[in-house]
């Protein structure tokens, strides 16, 4: 009786040793081999939230940011964060009457703003719908893929973040890291997102999509120009979206979107919905204009119009 | 006193005559009288189509030039000139046989022919119904003439597209260069692939 209580006792004793032995070693491991990369983990961790960063705790972010992106890729990549451009709204304007439905805005989209392509997230959908049916979407199609499009009896009507002004998603983020900036783009803080999907379950256009696994972009093909709330190289377990290509459209002067830049019949639309010049104000006020899901009050600056 | 009195008599008819001048058309005549600059008179022959009226170039609100890359012509064939300088200009509606085979007309083929937008004696010259002669990088004005609604979206970005600074310079693209213009329906192009299906790439 008391030899197996000693026994007992003794394989007690010794695990909890072993424990206290693998705690330090797991400590150990985490502090002391290749400091520089744990460093990057730890700060990475602690970071703030990105509108509480002070200007110079904002500089390092970027630094460490710039430094393990570089390494990763084995390029020269800059992440930027330039602020919104006073007086301006961004506005996009897609010609239904135009669209064929080629997907080539989808492809330049992926290259521009280094989607995983394993597993694969676009951020443009282009669905096909019945022109007998109109905008119904229980007859949309997206896996579409004949040899030749347009096909008869179809027209196509690609839809991504329509940038709402009352944006669905941004109030039920339980921490905040995603909201509308100033000139109207809702961007992500892929340092703050837990990942928890809230986002992609208000979303009423399916514009919002997570990475469900360690994002797959080969270093060949990534754009090295990035925003910190835009196009930067996203973590696993993180929502991403559209963000009306923040890296090139908020620069002075700024790039069109690379799906505004792309389209072969010129049926995409962008500007400044501020300026009473600019080609999406002409456009409003000329053309037979409708937004997606009008009645759930979104307010999305997206608009599908028809120049003919 | 007197010099008074009697101004009205030279005033009116003068100011008919003036009248007159401005407003009566010029005789459709292939005789044109013009004079140089030493004050020679000198008689000019001119087709009809020369003489086609016009309306006042001078007074016409200048077009804004709009930056276009180079139209897109076919390899080796511009300036036109370069064959058509020693051909005597043939106007007649004809099967092409030797030259330009490839062209198939398919632009309200019935009512129109190439020296309809091709001028006649100056084949590096695009013809207005004007009569005015332009450049093949200012076409935009030739296809303007009957789809003046494409013009003015066009001007504004709307219609076709445009590249370069949502914010600053824009570079716009000729109407030929997204359509033939003997054939300008846009033709259907090859899809980039769809999405994956969910579930997929998990195996």
């Amino acid at each position: 009786m008391s030899d197996t209580k000693k026994c007992d006792h003794h394989v007690l004793h010794k695990s909890r040793r072993k424990v206290l032995k693998g705690l330090a070693a797991g400590i150990g491991l985490i502090v002391l081999p290749g400091r520089e990369a744990s460093a990057s983990v730890w700060e990475s961790f602690f970071q703030k939230h990105f509108r509480e960063l002070s200007r110079d705790e904002l500089k390092d972010v970027i630094k460490r940011l710039e430094r393990d992106y570089s390494k990763q890729y084995a390029k020269q990549v800059t992440v930027k964060t330039t602020p919104p451009i006073e007086g301006v709204r961004y506005g996009y304007g897609l010609d239904l009457s135009r669209c064929i439905g080629c997907r080539r805005c989808v492809y330049a989209c992926v290259g521009e703003n280094n989607q995983s392509r394993d597993p694969q997230i676009h951020w443009i959908r282009v669905m096909q719908l019945d022109k007998e049916k109109g905008v119904d979407l229980s007859h949309a199609e997206h896996y579409y893929n004949p040899v030749e499009v347009p096909e008869k009896g179809h027209f196509y009507m690609p839809v991504q973040c329509q940038q709402c002004e009352k944006p669905p998603c941004t109030k039920v983020c339980p921490v905040q890291a995603t909201w509308k900036e100033n000139d109207g783009i809702v961007v992500v803080d892929y340092n703050w997102c837990i990942g928890c999907r809230y986002c992609m379950a208000a979303c009423p256009y399916g514009a919002r999509h997570f990475n469900w696994g360690k994002p797959k972009l080969p270093s060949n093909e990534m754009n090295p120009n990035t925003h910190y709330l835009g196009n930067r190289p996203r973590p696993k377990g993180v929502v991403e979206k559209c963000t009306f290509c923040i890296q090139r459209t908020r620069e002075q002067p700024g790039r069109y979107p690379a799906c505004a830049e792309i389209c072969p019949v010129g049926a995409r639309k962008f500007g400044n919905l501020l300026d009473p010049g600019s080609e999406m104000r002409y456009l409003i006020e000329n053309k037979r204009v409708f937004i997606f899901k009008e009645d759930l009050n979104t307010q999305p600056k997206f608009y599908y119009f028809y120049a003919t | 006193m007197k010099t008074r009195k009697y101004a009205h008599k030279i005033l009116i008819p003068g100011a008919c005559v003036l009248v007159q001048l401005l407003f009566v058309p010029e005789s459709y005549s292939s005789r044109v009288k013009e004079f140089d600059r030493s004050g020679q008179l000198v008689v000019t022959e001119k087709t009809a189509a020369e003489l086609q009226p016009t309306y006042n170039i001078k007074n016409r609100q200048s077009e804004k030039i709009f930056p276009v890359p180079r139209p897109p012509f076919s390899e080796g064939i511009f300036p036109c000139s370069q064959c058509h300088a020693g051909m005597k200009p043939n106007p007649q509606r004809r099967v092409l046989k030797d030259y330009h085979e490839d062209i198939v007309l398919h632009h309200a083929e019935g009512q129109r022919w190439c020296t309809d937008c091709h001028n006649l004696l100056n084949r590096d010259k695009l013809r207005l119904v004007s009569g005015e002669l332009i450049d093949f990088e200012e076409s935009y004005r030739l296809c303007g003439q009957c789809h003046g609604d494409k013009f003015r979206d066009w001007k504004v970005g709307i219609h076709g597209k445009r590249t370069g600074y949502w914010n600053g310079d824009k570079q716009y693209l000729l109407c030929v260069h997204c359509h033939n213009p003997h054939d300008p329906k846009f033709k259907p192009i090859k899809p980039l692939p769809p999405p994956q299906r969910p579930g997929a790439a998990r195996h």
